[in-house]
């Protein structure tokens, strides 16, 4: 059965409240070593919402039609990162064919987001949380817009902080994880108005 | 490529070129799964596991696996140990499996396992493969124990859930447990480990 909760409130809470990195620590690797740069950053950002929305998409009728009723739990991680691989390339494909513009944008973002663990991490939150097909595309729309939010503000602050003179060792890795740190700080200051675990 | 001796690679991969502090590697689980010392041994050995395992396969069909394709066979063949760890949890320790929730499946995409494939498989003989792997999945695992020994004794004054610091609840400091401070801590983990480094290069620079 799917939760009842109405899918706005979902959508509000996975931005804020839940936020992917913030509070779920999804898709590190990439929000680490893309954010020096505030456009290149806020490409990738806007590619992950993109994938992130239309695997969901993908992914929920496969799971509701073809792995509940065949019993096929136990393949379900095989196919899910199939689907997101195959939806990426084809994505790639595709835009590279109709939108040159925009695929000289985030075409070189397409192939990192595969193994970004925030869409595979995505879709298994829905899995756990037994979403309906409007819950969960409101939840992965929240999430790709949360992650979004969050790597924009640490390539801002990163910019912003490169002509600063800092002790050596922080600069770098350190750093990034210092200012998420606060970022989630500030985030915890949403949570309680909406709860969606 | 010289053959590494086992235990100069044990050294490497737990400390030298530790993944998660010195590669940034694997950031995601380590963050996540630290705030009780019980879930960080489970995860730990459950990426060991699967690294280990996986490096030996990829690194027995490297002739085999045709270049193009191989990040999609990495991928399979990562899913497939994952398959088997979460069957493992399931069955035997469902709690932790309960509590670790989407953190398992999150194993496939965790990027030491990939890394070290990419890195070490891709060009050495099955076996040193495996215990590469092995030992770099337990460098992880030695720091989410670091990690969450703070965490966990701090935030809710227990060991392994065993109590340790008897206090009064309001006692304890709540954020420890709460994301921020999975970031401040490998933030400055991350902080001291290159600062040596740094200072280390710049004495033998001399």
């Amino acid at each position: 059965m799917a939760p009842n909760i109405s899918p706005l409130v979902i959508l509000i809470a996975s931005i804020f409240t839940s936020n992917m990195i913030l509070s779920n620590f999804l898709g590190m690797c990439s929000y680490l070593s893309v954010s020096t740069e505030y456009k290149t950053a806020n490409g990738l950002g806007m590619a992950v919402t993109l994938v992130l929305v239309l695997t969901t998409a993908i992914n929920w009728p496969i799971y509701t039609y073809l792995i509940v009723p065949s019993n096929l739990f136990y393949l379900q991680y095989i196919i899910f990162i199939m689907v997101i691989a195959a939806t990426v390339q084809i994505l790639e494909m595709g835009m590279d064919r109709y939108t040159p513009d925009l695929h000289a944008k985030l075409g070189i973002f397409l192939p990192l987001i595969t193994v970004n663990c925030a869409i595979l991490g995505v879709i298994l939150f829905m899995v756990i949380r037994n979403y309906s097909f409007v819950q969960a595309l409101l939840f992965s729309f929240g999430s790709g817009l949360g992650w979004w939010l969050a790597i924009n503000m640490l390539a801002a602050i990163r910019e912003k902080l490169a002509t600063t003179k800092l002790p050596p060792g922080v600069k770098g890795p350190a750093l990034a994880f210092i200012v998420t740190g606060i970022m989630a700080m500030a985030f915890i200051g949403f949570s309680g108005i909406f709860t969606i675990q | 490529m010289a053959a590494e001796k086992l235990s100069a690679n044990f050294k490497r991969n737990m400390f030298t070129e530790n993944q998660v502090l010195r590669a940034i590697l694997g950031i995601c689980s380590s963050l996540a799964v630290t705030n009780t010392m019980r879930n960080s041994l489970v995860m730990g050995l459950g990426v060991a596991f699967v690294t280990g395992l996986s490096s030996l396969t990829l690194s027995a069909m490297r002739e085999v696996i045709p270049h193009r394709i191989r990040m999609l066979v990495q991928t399979l063949v990562i899913a497939v140990y994952v398959i088997l760890v979460d069957l493992l949890l399931q069955a035997y320790l469902p709690e932790v499996s309960k509590q670790l929730g989407p953190y398992v499946g999150l194993i496939i995409t965790n990027c030491i396992i990939m890394g070290r494939a990419e890195a070490y498989a891709q060009s050495n003989p099955p076996i040193p493969a495996m215990f590469d792997g092995f030992f770099a999945g337990l460098g992880y695992a030695m720091i989410l124990l670091m990690v969450s020994f703070i965490r966990e004794l701090l935030g809710f004054g227990t060991l392994f859930g065993f109590q340790v610091i008897h206090t009064a609840p309001e006692n304890l400091w709540t954020i420890m447990i709460m994301p921020p401070a999975a970031f401040f801590i490998i933030g400055s983990m991350i902080w001291f480990i290159s600062a040596r480094a740094a200072r280390k290069a710049a004495a033998k620079a001399k």
